[in-house]
């Protein structure tokens, strides 16, 4: 078995599948710095990121797959499950010794599993649009907490900057602990050190809320409970289509 | 914002959640400076209803008082219902506000008709004027035009609204004369014909110059209520196909009866909402415009009620055997289509990933085909040619996938003591 050991970044697969090809030799397991390694195994390799390695790699990609082909390797990663680091690097390999491009052989498992694994995850993005709510802060900033599936965050800052342009806003990952605020002019990634409380619990407390915010929420949660027709009530198809997950950040359900 | 205007938004929610319509597609729009929001393009839906629909936009009535009576409206004349009215002020703040909160897309606006067409027209017109030039909303605005409004009115509607749309309601004017004896077609169809005229005029001057205005980008669309009428489904469907004929009309929206007005006995009298008729109508509408079926094919004099227990597209596989096995490795896109079981992206998944190599029944199910209704339609290069519809006959197949008693002669028998 083939042990390679990296440091969890994207660029770090890259260099990952840089190290293969120079070596001849493909990993079999993943880990990253500091995890245990398995107890038998027949090379190890530790992968040091590099920025030039990664580029290297990526231009290759680039000759060899379309920009959705491409979109699929950046949006599977977020994923951040375990199998989707071996099953990209499988990707990548097979659509550098092919001589055409394989992004539609869905024939093949590992383009087909990695090609509907990037579906969910920018279905999760979609879902995060769709769901995610903002408080109004006595400030006037625009608050929202969100506790996504995967790491898509960073695909929404698109919707978000372009929708709420001209409001102050701050979304925060309460899982990842890291958020995106934008000033009225520019989006900038955001960590706290110490945590108010909102970026625990994900509400606003009432001395921070604008004092129209819960009155609104009272609106919407009596225009929510008014617009169903309770001859149809339909608790199956409710759920699927919202799903419990969300329901925790949702005035109307609250 | 207080009280008074909490109880009228519930009072003129209620009465307008009877329109099924929410999409929210359509118009693609980016911020622009100076302006509040977006429009998504391919429709964003913000949350879903106890009864398990979408809420995209903030649907309401500018006012749920209304001069007619027609007999299956929850809003006519003679019923004893709360009556409330928005004024423009109430309306666009509180748009505005469950917009900035990513609460909705935009705004569905719709009301009863108080004196006369024009009049409500008028006063809807000025609303979405507001909304768009006062208060500088870029998010999505879909408007109901009311029949019998004047084309002055109309075509003011349509520089500011992304979506109009005019309800027939009853898909036969025999029974529109039944139950709404105030209303008729011609009402009904000179807005839609406004409205066309509209967009395709915005569109030519367009051509010429980017900067001519928009109409209705989203262009328009309509609601059939079912089972309010004996009218049959091919009535229905006919209806839309003819709709659909026309390049502006993007959505026709069936909803099933609800029977909100039970003393009056001109309406059938029914327990439950027909749900399950209602979905093989969308089912069927799907087909026409995405499966390029036409209607006489799904339905006929001989045919005229869709199959209750079966969708669609295997009732009609089913009444034309002749047309299966499908071979999934040669048949062309329109064909994988057709096949039961087989949607539009599990078709474009095929047609691609066979220039690979032939493709196999377990790479089928994972690629997102139901193979338990596909299976009796297709062949391929290793699936047995000996349990396709030919071979079985429909009567069998039906049996098979409504899960009439079937047994399998080969399937051992095994007794448990009592």
């Amino acid at each position: 078995m083939n042990v390679f050991v990296y440091d969890r970044t994207f660029e770090g697969l890259l260099t990952v599948v840089f190290e293969a090809y120079v070596r001849k030799t493909f990993p079999d397991l993943l880990l990253g710095e500091g995890e245990v390694l398995p107890l038998f195994y027949d090379v190890k390799v530790e992968v040091l990121t590099d920025k030039g390695r990664a580029d290297r790699v990526w231009q290759g990609l680039q000759r060899k797959l379309s920009p959705l082909g491409l979109g699929v390797l950046t949006t599977a990663w977020l994923s951040e499950l375990p199998e989707a680091e071996l099953l990209l690097v499988r990707y990548m390999r097979r659509a550098l010794d092919a001589s055409g491009n394989v992004e539609w052989d869905f024939g093949n498992e590992d383009v087909l599993r990695a090609t509907q694994l990037a579906k969910k995850v920018s279905q999760e993005t979609h879902r995060l649009n769709q769901f995610l709510r903002f408080q109004k802060a006595a400030d006037g900033t625009y608050f929202a907490a969100v506790e996504p599936l995967y790491d898509v965050l960073s695909l929404s800052v698109r919707y978000l900057r372009d929708r709420f342009a001209d409001q102050v806003w701050l979304v925060y990952d309460l899982k990842r602990e890291y958020g995106y605020y934008y000033d009225g002019k520019e989006v900038r990634e955001v960590r706290f050190e110490h945590p108010a409380a909102h970026l625990q619990t994900g509400k606003l407390d009432e001395t921070l809320m604008d004092k129209d915010e819960r009155m609104f929420q009272e609106m919407w949660k009596a225009y929510f409970h008014a617009i169903s027709i309770k001859e149809r009530a339909n608790p199956r198809l409710h759920r699927r289509n919202l799903p419990v997950r969300f329901w925790k950040h949702l005035p109307e359900k609250n | 914002m207080n009280e008074t205007v909490l109880e009228k938004l519930k009072v003129l929610a209620e009465s307008a959640k009877y329109d099924v319509s929410c999409a929210s597609s359509g118009t693609s729009r980016s911020h622009r400076k100076g302006m509040v929001g977006s429009a998504a393009g391919w429709g964003i839906c913000h949350s879903f209803a106890e009864d398990g629909r979408c809420i995209s936009l903030l649907k309401i009535m500018l006012t749920n008082s209304c001069i007619y009576d027609c007999a299956y409206c929850i809003n006519r004349r003679s019923n004893d219902i709360r009556r409330a009215t928005f004024s423009v002020t109430e309306l666009v703040e509180l748009t505005m506000e469950f917009y900035r909160r990513n609460y909705i897309e935009g705004l569905f606006l719709s009301s009863g008709v108080v004196r006369n067409p024009d009049y409500t027209m008028e006063r809807l017109v000025r609303a979405v004027k507001d909304l768009r030039t006062v208060h500088r909303f870029n998010g999505y605005i879909h408007m109901k035009s009311i029949p019998g409004a004047s084309e002055e009115l109309v075509r003011e509607a349509g520089r500011y609204a992304d979506r109009l749309s005019v309800n027939i309601e009853i898909p036969t004017e025999r029974s529109l004369q039944l139950l709404a004896p105030e209303k008729d077609f011609r009402s009904v169809y000179t807005p839609m014909r406004y409205i066309q005229e509209g967009v395709l005029e915005s569109r030519e001057e367009r051509m010429r110059s980017r900067f001519a205005p928009r109409f209705a980008p989203a262009g328009q669309s309509t609601q059939m209520i079912v089972g309010a009428t004996a009218d049959t489904d091919k009535d229905i469907l006919s209806l839309s196909s003819a709709l659909y004929r026309r390049e502006t009309m993007k959505r026709v929206y069936y909803s099933g009866f609800i029977p909100v007005n039970g003393y009056d006995t001109r309406l059938p009298a029914l327990k439950q909402p027909p749900l399950v008729r209602e979905n093989r109508l969308y089912q069927a509408d799907w087909l026409l415009r995405f499966y390029g079926f036409r209607v006489e094919e799904l339905l006929d004099d001989s045919f005229p009620d869709l199959d209750l227990e079966l969708d669609p597209k295997l009732s009609w596989a089913l009444r034309h055997p002749e047309c299966f096995p499908v071979d999934v490795n040669r048949a062309n896109f329109e064909w994988l289509l057709r096949v039961p079981g087989v949607g539009v992206k599990s078709a474009k998944m095929i047609v691609m990933a066979r220039r690979y190599g032939k493709i196999r029944s377990d790479q089928l199910k994972k690629m997102g085909v139901v193979m338990k209704r596909a299976c009796y339609f297709i062949t391929s290069h290793e699936l047995r040619a000996d349990r396709t519809v030919q071979e079985l006959r429909p009567e069998r197949v039906r049996r098979l996938l409504t899960g009439g008693k079937e047994k399998n002669p080969l399937q051992l028998k095994l007794v448990f003591e009592e």
